[in-house]
Formats: C-alpha cells, structure tokens, sequence
C-alpha cells in the first residue's frame, strides 16, 4: 500500500469516525444522567441539517447553523418535558421503547414537513471539488471542518463537565442519583439539560457533515446504529472511550475496503458489535467493575 | 355473471363433500352477488399502484405517485376512458419487496383490479412478476432491470428503457473517445446489479474490459476510501457508475475531491436533476444516457415525443412545484400505455393484456414504444440520448466531453 493511499483511507476513516464518535456521545451523555439509550439520537442529527438547510435561503450560513443547533436544542427539550419527564421511575425497557417511538414520530414529522428529496448545505470552503493535498493525498476541506468542528465539540464538552458548576450537577446526578438530590440538585432538571445538550451536539455534528453525506429525512437510523456500536465498544457513558472507538471503527471500515469488498464494510462493524457484546460487554474502555454496578 | 362465477368458485372450493353447506354458501354467495351486481354495471375501471413513495427509493416512487395522480384526474376530468371513470389504488411499499407481494395480492384478489403499475424498483418487480402472471393480471412495471421483460412472461411489461441499451450507448461514446479499462461502481439493488452484470456482459462485444469492481449500499454516505482504490489502479481510463440512489451523487464528489479528472459515466438512473444538484460542480460533464424528457424544450419541433414531453414537463412543474424527473415519466407512460389499451380491449384483464402487444409507435415519455409478443418494453436503443451537464443543467451531450 502506498503512503498515499493510506492516508487517503485514513482520512476517510477519521471522517465517518469523528461522526460517528459524536452521535456516542450524544448516547452518552443522556444515558450517563437518566440510564437509557435515547434511539432518538440520530433524528437530532437529521433536524440540525434539515433545519439549517431550510434557514439558509434567508440568512448567512454561520446563522442558519446556530439557529438550527437552538431549534433542535428546543425540539430535545420539548421531547424530555413532554414524553420522559412526567414518568415516575419508569423501567429500562419502557423507555427504550419511547425512544424509539420519538425516532419514528421524527422521521415520520420530517417526510411530511420536507418531502423525501436529499438536501445539502454549501461546502463551508471551496465547494463541490476543491481538494487540499495532504501527504500526496487529496481530501476536501470540508474534512477538516468536521474532524475540527468534533474536535472542538467534545474538549469543550469535557471542559464544561469538569470545571462548570451546572457540569459537575449533571455527573452528580449520573454518579448518584439520590446523593445528588440530598445535595439539593434538582435531577429532573439535570436531564432535561442532557437532552438539550445532545439535541445541540447532534444537529451541530448534522450540520458540518450535511455537504459531505447529504441531509435525508431518514438518514437517523443508520447513524443511530453506528453511533450504539460505537458508545458500546468504547463503554457505555465513557465520552473519551467513545472518540476512541469511534475513530477505531471508522478507520477498520476505511481500510477494510482494500481487503474485503466494500459491501461487508456494515457487515464489519455489526460484527464488532456481536464481539464486543460478548467478550467485552463494558467495552475497550469502560470498567467491567462499574458497568456491573449498574441497572443497564 | 358475477353469481355464475361465484357460483363455481363456491362449487369449486366446497366440492370436496360438507354438502350441507353448499346449499347455505349458494344461498350466501346468491345474496352478495345482488349487492355486488350494481358496482359491477358501473364499470370503475380499477388500477392498482404500486409505488416507494416513501423509503430509500421515494425518489423513484414519490413522482411517479404524483404523476400518476395527476393524469388519472386528466382522464377522469376527460370523462375516463371509454366513458368509464379510472379507479387509482395506490399501495406504498417502501420498496420492500415483502410488502410489495402482499400489497400484489391485495390488489388482485381483494381489490379485484384491472391492471397494476409499478413497483418502482427492480428487485420488487421481480418478486412479484410470478403472481401477476399466475393470477393472470396485467403488471406495467416503472422498474428498468431487463430481467423482468427477458424472459418475457404474457402478462408483464415494462415502461423504461433498456439496462442493455444504455449499456451500449455508454460503451459507443467509450470506443469513439478511445477508453478501453473501466471501473464499475454500483448499487446493491436490484437495478445497480443488473446493470453490473449486463455492463459485464456485453463489454467484450465493444472491446471494453472492466478492472475493478465494487458494489455500495444505497445508504452510503462517503465513499472516499472505495473511490482511493479505484484510483491506486492506473489502468481506469473512465468510471461507470450504475445506480438510482443518492449515493452516486456521493460517488461522483469523491472522484473530484480525489482529484481525480476521470471520465464519469452514470447510467439512466441519473436523470433527476435533483443529484445534480447534490453533487453541485462536481456533476459538471458526467456523461449518461437518459430519455429525452430532461431536455424536451431543446427538442426540435418535429420530435414524435416533443408535445406530449413539454406538456406533462408543465404540468407536472406547475402542480407540484418540483421539478419534473424521468422516474415520474415512467408511471406517466404506463397509464399512457394502459389508457390506449382499454380503448381497444375494454374492462378485461386478457384483451387490455392482448390489446398492449399490438400497440404501435406509441409516443410516451421515455420514448415511442411500439409493442410486440416477443418485445415486452416497447423501446430501441433510439430512446436514449446521451447527455452531460452542463452548468448545473442537463444538456444533450455532443462528443466533446466538454
């Protein structure tokens, strides 16, 4: 293999890795506050770019973006108030199920709100065929912005986690639920903000992509998917763990192109997942220890 | 009639014995048969649809749904066909092909239909092309796979042009610019694999040869590393890419962002402008041959096809506000097909089937279809026309690459 086309794969794979990285954390970060899986999660990423797409026609492109990362943060909050928050204690199952009656309702409001075409913001620099060379390789700018914008996405994350007094409520409220609310933190509160920060996370991760793999009313699902093998295989609420493996996956399924033919690449990852599941079930980088300690 | 018939279907289920019953059933089947006898007088003449309005192929069924709904309403504003009103059921499958078998069926033997139109896609078509000819009900496939006409069962036909002459318009244009190494890059539907293997089917006959090969999902949303290998062999001299979906959009973006300046062949599946649009400059000189709807008003005035095209290219326009795709035209010509049928054959399953083998030079939207027993599709390879684009525009392709 030449030096050019390892880099060529390699960037391939941080591209769908860092995608896949932040819609893990989106996982995360609403698991970590309330224990379930939000299978909502990739809907988050739909909205942020078809929103913004919508909004583009009537103001400058960093506008559109914000507005549609606001929009989608208020659509996360009206999801949590009016579906999760009235449910006292309710099971794993039942509200993995509301999750993903949320994800279908979505789908189904966004067929009918923006028809089934495929949309797709501007290339942020250059456009459809601009190259930068990297290495002898070539890649599209617009890489760099998703790879940036991730990158900037989960330190500010971690930042607003350890140093900020409402991030260090929020990991109160995941490390202990009672302790926290003894502490006078109200927990109710502490996920409807998980939900709005990942509802932002997602439609901002929605919009840098949205040049790159188009923006379709259904695309939720499969990023959904990719992005639970993804939070598994680095350990479930491990936002560090899930950066790491989501690189890892994007990069086995780049370079598992030159070697399998490219229609096993889904085939790849749905194995890892099967693998890990069984041997490692806390993941590559969650603690055995601790995941026992918990209900899911 | 309709007594008779039930009749024998009852004496025909219940003849095993259980003669008690009988009696009762006749007595049952007597009483439906007025209460279905006035529905049958008024001779609504009943077309299923089956169509992906929504899923991963609405961009195949969604206009083909509104096409059809638009010109079953002309029809029926003309006053039907015959003088009888047109009955459209349209069943959306989500190109799942389960879902199009039971909704066939449904159709045939709830609905009772006449004839039905569609699936939008290949590989539901051909799930279903056994049941229509075993239930003996006319089926105008939207879907392009040669497979369903070839080998020709009575009852199936097909409104787009053929995968093998595409094919062969690609692999002409190929010899007059001296490629010879291709890659090919399709879908994994059912379209995106008959066109690979007719692709390899046919390159000896024009000296091509294919040096890599790969197929994609049609949810793909990247595909830079299948693109890089492509790329590492220095034999390609051009890419075909065979596909319906929005991923050879994405194909096509990843060869120029490569910095690839390859020559780009797409196949029939390309014709709405709407993944010209998605793939932005990198579409710029894409080569592919389509039916002449995309360009109807550059058409000269005596074209066969040029009114019908600028007519149904208006009025789709100005009723749904998008623009008007090849995959639309499909439904548009087997209605078209099926409505010069029932002019000839009536209400009945066996004549409209008979009265579309004896239609001649047929103006509709993917070409002039002239029908035989042997030829289920209709079309020469004259129905396409190569095209490129052109400034974010299709335009007919003039040999220059440029």
């Amino acid at each position: 293999m030449t030096t050019e086309l390892f880099v060529q794969y390699l960037f391939a794979g941080i591209t769908y890795g860092s995608i896949y990285a932040i819609v893990a954390i989106g996982f995360n970060i609403i698991y970590n506050t309330t224990g379930i899986i939000n299978f909502a999660q990739g809907e988050f990423v739909m909205l942020g770019g078809m929103i913004s797409v919508s909004l583009l026609p009537y103001m400058p492109l960093p506008l559109a973006i914000g507005l549609a990362v606001l929009i989608t943060m208020v659509v996360g909050a009206l999801i949590e108030i009016v579906f999760i928050r009235w449910l006292t204690s309710p099971s794993v199952l039942r509200m993995i199920i509301i999750t993903i009656g949320i994800s279908i309702l979505t789908r189904e409001a966004a067929v009918h709100i923006w028809g089934d075409n495929i949309r797709s913001l501007p290339y942020f620099a250059g456009n459809e065929i601009t190259t930068i060379g990297v290495l002898g390789a070539r890649i599209s700018p617009q890489v760099l912005w998703v790879v940036g914008v991730c990158g900037v996405m989960v330190c500010t994350l971690h930042l607003f986690f350890k140093t900020t007094s409402v991030g260090r409520e929020m990991r109160a409220c995941a490390a202990n639920r009672t302790a926290a609310i003894l502490c006078g933190i109200n927990p109710r509160n502490m996920v409807t903000l998980s939900f709005v920060l990942s509802a932002g996370m997602g439609a901002l991760a929605g919009c840098v992509m949205s040049p790159i793999t188009y923006t379709q009313y259904d695309i939720g699902t499969g990023l959904a998917i990719k992005g639970f093998t993804v939070a598994i295989l680095g350990g479930l609420g491990n936002s560090g763990g899930a950066v790491a493996a989501g690189l890892l996956l994007g990069i086995i399924e780049a370079f598992s192109v030159s070697v399998v033919p490219l229609a096993f690449k889904d085939a790849i990852s749905i194995a890892i997942l099967l693998l890990i599941l069984f041997v490692r079930p806390h993941g590559l980088f969650g603690s055995g220890e601790a995941a026992r300690l918990k209900a899911f | 009639m309709v007594k008779n018939s039930i009749l024998k279907k009852c004496n025909h289920e219940k003849g095993k014995g259980m003669k008690q019953m009988v009696s009762k059933v006749m007595m049952g089947a007597a009483a439906l048969s007025l209460m279905l006898a006035p529905a049958a007088w008024a001779e609504n003449i009943k077309v299923g649809a089956i169509l992906a309005v929504t899923g991963p192929a609405s961009f195949l069924g969604g206009p083909e749904a509104r096409t059809l709904e638009m010109i079953v309403a002309d029809i029926n504003a003309k006053g039907g066909i015959n003088g009888n009103p047109v009955e459209l059921i349209i069943k959306d499958s989500a190109a799942n092909p389960e879902k199009a078998v039971s909704f066939a069926k449904q159709l045939i033997e709830e609905d009772k239909v006449l004839a039905i139109i569609g699936p939008s896609t290949s590989g539901e078509t051909m799930q279903i092309k056994k049941i229509a000819e075993d239930a003996k009900t006319p089926l105008l496939s939207c879907a392009a796979a040669e497979v369903i006409v070839d080998p020709v069962a009575s009852y199936v036909f097909k409104t787009p042009q053929k995968d093998s002459d595409a094919v062969k318009m690609i692999y002409k244009e190929m010899n007059k610019l001296g490629l010879v190494n291709v890659a090919v890059l399709a879908d994994n539907t059912g379209f995106g694999k008959a066109g690979a293997e007719q692709l390899a089917k046919i390159a000896p006959e024009f000296g091509i040869k294919i040096v890599e090969k790969e197929s994609y999902d049609t949810k793909d949303s990247d595909l830079t590393a299948p693109v890089a290998k492509i790329k590492a062999n220095k034999e390609v001299q051009a890419i075909i890419n065979w596909s319906v979906a929005p991923a050879q959009s994405i194909v096509v973006k990843n060869v120029r962002q490569a910095g690839w300046n390859v020559p780009i062949f797409q196949s029939h599946g390309f014709g709405n402008i709407k993944f010209v649009e998605v793939a932005g400059a990198a579409a710029e000189g894409v080569i592919f041959p389509a039916g002449r709807l995309l360009i109807a008003a550059d058409l000269p005035a005596d074209n066969p096809q040029k009114e019908l095209l600028t007519q149904y290219k208006k009025n789709y326009e100005a009723k749904y506000k998008e623009n008007v795709s090849t995959f639309g035209g499909h439904a548009y010509d087997a209605m078209v097909i099926l409505e010069a049928a029932v002019k000839v054959g009536g209400n009945d399953r066996a004549k409209v089937r008979a009265a579309i083998e004896g239609l001649q030079n047929l103006p509709g939207t993917a070409g002039v279809f002239s029908f035989s027993a042997q030829d289920h599709n209709g079309l020469t390879i004259d129905a396409f026309q190569m095209m490129t684009v052109k400034d974010g525009k299709f335009v007919a392709y003039n040999g220059t690459g440029k």
